[in-house]
């Protein structure tokens, strides 16, 4: 009776059953304790852990230089930025926006900065849904080797106020 | 009544006691005030917080899109926290009290510390929902800096949690006190250890809440600063191990529904205690699952915390699996319910609403809750999940369809036994569970489906029609977030039944219960 107090002496040995399924569970609890440790070495997608303290200005400064350099169109008011195989990209989330529209080549390693000028805000890639969380005054840095050709979708997942269904982007794969 | 009186051994003091006639067991009737209490103000922020539900679902559902997108993200705000904190807390401390007091046979130790407690929470939660209305904290339950709020949102936030700390000290210090006083022989029962884990767990939680609301409260009175990574540490300290008391003092409230309704035994009470032990121990590392995707924190941390000891803590949840149901084959089998494999199971009592709760909330968390967590936690999985509706999903199978389905399902013992009513329309009392059950288990699933394609959690419109840049989400999302709002208007059903029974019972006459079954008391 889980209600009252048990009997005096209740320290009492596992059934035949309880031991077989306590062995079965954790037998399989260690074996997922070991594959998600070895995930990280066998797995392709990792998560990145390179991150920078930088301020929402100087932020600011890398990436209109980065955007200087590199423009080659403009959407609906945003620049749209060819970054050079290899290089650094450089991109901004703030308040309802992502900018630049980033332009990347099939089979390219590039690194990707991403930072908040305003508040947090998730980075969201669409369809291939994948997510990740963004600061402001810390520079995720995050290496992107794109594999498929396309228009990838970007929105904001995480709530940054009363506009936060506007903010969407864009990242070109040719 | 019968009304007996004993003495306190170290105040000298007397404090009331009844004897339930159904139950033998002896309530004191402070505690007893304080039960009512914060069980029906539980029950205001529940249908506060459903209403907002009511709204939210029909603004999600793409044809129906109700709301403006403001009223929108303040309504989800407020849903969050009359939800996952006022309702739930109020419950627990309601729970807390009565588990310490009627099933010790004790008294409850600084009454008046109990009050303050209450006042301190109702106070806190008034001021949270007052400023969510005025349009002041339009900033989610999470309160993410450094998009901010009005600093009282923070400071009733903070009273609330001050409120809830209180509470656990007197369970512990009633605890102490009935083992003093000798109230019961032997060990504590099963359900009040549980309840000690939750208590146990909350301590933790609650200081970790003061360490990421406390200097952001600052920080909006213009002292210092507060850096967005290290808040979501503590905060999810607080946020996500504030589950797992839920999960504890649901598990405890499992055992005491199968007690209550089949006559289960705890098959082996030396390894369901151990369960609860090891949650004690691990079970925090969850909250890490938040952080997967953040910047600022390693690969080691995010090496440790994807697995290993978490896994720990689902080998608690693996035997607490094992164990609820095979206490209630066993007594089923006793009763002589033998035939097949599967007898004991037909034969169970369905018709009764603590049953039905007990079964649909288990499956709801065991089946759906419990392992869309476990995914979610891995990290490469996260980054396809983290912020999605799935994770959403995951945790309206966990906190509503598991611990508010229990919860519900325990009120109907509370009502006759402690409230001392007769249950009002006993035949929408019968069918509760089960719609709030069926509901539930639409929502969580449609929601994990629509997030497995990207919808967002927390977004107004993903159809992204205003957007600067159009996106398009996979067509299959627009049925998912359809089949999410006739789930919400569905367990909405089912919320409103629950309601309805607990206002209409508080006006029923006064009397002592007859039976344990609430259908016949």
């Amino acid at each position: 009776m889980a209600i009252f107090s048990p009997e005096r002496v209740w320290w009492k040995p596992l059934g035949r059953e309880e031991r077989l399924w306590v062995t079965v569970s954790a037998v399989w609890c260690f074996f997922m304790f070991f594959m998600l440790i070895g995930w990280y070495f066998l797995g392709a997608q990792n998560l990145p852990t390179k991150t920078m303290r930088i301020t929402p200005a100087q932020f600011q400064t890398l990436t209109d230089a980065f955007v200087q350099a590199n423009k080659v169109g403009e959407e609906a008011g945003i620049p749209i930025v060819h970054v050079p195989a290899g290089g650094d990209a450089y991109l901004i989330a703030k308040q309802w926006q992502w900018t630049p529209i980033l332009e990347l080549e099939v089979g390219k390693t590039y690194t990707l900065h991403l930072s908040s000028l305003d508040v947090q805000h998730g980075f969201s890639v669409q369809p291939i849904n994948l997510n990740l969380q963004i600061f402001p005054g810390y520079d995720f840095i995050v290496t992107v080797t794109p594999n498929r050709t396309g228009e990838y979708g970007l929105i904001c997942n995480e709530f940054c106020s009363i506009g936060h269904h506007l903010m969407t982007g864009k990242i070109i794969v040719k | 009544m019968a009304a007996i009186s004993a003495p306190n051994i170290f105040t000298g003091t007397k404090s009331q006691y009844r004897v339930c006639p159904v139950t033998t067991l002896k309530v004191d009737l402070a505690a007893e005030r304080l039960i009512i209490w914060n069980a029906v103000t539980a029950i205001v922020a529940l249908t506060v917080g459903g209403l907002y539900a009511l709204l939210i679902g029909l603004t999600r559902w793409p044809d129906v899109h109700l709301l403006s997108a403001p009223w929108f993200y303040r309504l989800l705000t407020g849903h969050g926290l009359n939800m996952l904190v006022f309702w739930i807390v109020f419950f627990e401390a309601a729970g807390l009290y009565f588990g310490v007091t009627a099933l010790l046979n004790a008294r409850l130790v600084g009454v008046r510390l109990a009050w303050v407690a209450f006042a301190l929470m109702l106070i806190g939660s008034l001021m949270v929902n007052v400023m969510v209305l005025m349009g002041k904290a339009d900033v989610m339950f999470s309160a993410y800096p450094p998009l901010a709020a009005d600093p009282l949102f923070y400071v009733g936030y903070i009273l609330f949690a001050v409120g809830a700390i209180l509470v656990c000290c007197i369970f512990l210090a009633s605890l102490v006190m009935a083992k003093v006083e000798r109230r019961y022989e032997g060990s504590m029962p099963l359900a009040v250890f549980g309840l000690l884990t939750a208590a146990i767990i909350a301590l933790f939680t609650l200081a970790s809440g003061a360490v990421a609301l406390i200097p952001t409260l600052l920080w909006r009175l213009g002292i210092g600063e507060v850096d967005p990574g290290a808040y979501r540490v503590t905060f999810w300290g607080f946020g996500h191990s504030a589950q797992q008391i839920n999960l504890s003092a649901m598990i405890a409230i499992w055992y005491s529904l199968a007690t209550l309704t089949v006559g289960a035994k705890p098959v082996n009470e030396k390894l369901s205690r151990f369960a609860f032990f090891l949650y004690i121990l691990f079970i925090n590392l969850g909250s890490m699952h938040h952080l997967l995707v953040d910047p600022g924190l390693g690969s080691a941390n995010k090496f440790f915390n994807t697995s290993y000891a978490m896994y720990l803590a689902v080998l608690g949840s693996l035997i607490h699996a094992f164990s609820i149901p095979a206490a209630i084959e066993v007594a089923m089998r006793e009763k002589g319910y033998n035939k097949g494999l599967f007898g004991w199971l037909l034969n169970a009592p369905w018709k009764e609403p603590g049953f039905s709760a007990l079964m649909f909330s288990l499956f709801i968390f065991g089946f759906i809750g419990g392992p869309t967590g476990v995914v979610i936690g891995a990290g490469q999985i996260n980054l396809l999940a983290h912020n999605t509706w799935r994770i959403t999903g995951h945790f309206h199978a966990t906190v509503v369809g598991g611990t508010t389905l229990a919860f519900m399902g325990f009120t109907y013992y509370v009502i006759p036994l402690i409230f001392r009513r007769p249950l009002f329309a006993k035949p929408l009392v019968r069918w509760q569970p089960w719609v709030y059950g069926i509901g539930m288990i639409l929502v969580s699933i449609s929601m994990t489906m629509a997030g497995v394609l990207g919808a967002p959690r927390r977004h107004w419109d993903t159809t992204f029609t205003n957007a600067a840049i159009p996106v398009q989400l996979p067509s299959l999302t627009n049925l998912m977030l359809t089949l999410t709002g006739i789930g919400a208007l569905i367990a909405v059903t089912g919320g409103i039944m629950y309601v309805v029974v607990c206002v209409g019972s508080l006006f029923m006459p006064k009397r002592e219960a007859r039976a344990l079954d609430p259908m016949e008391a």
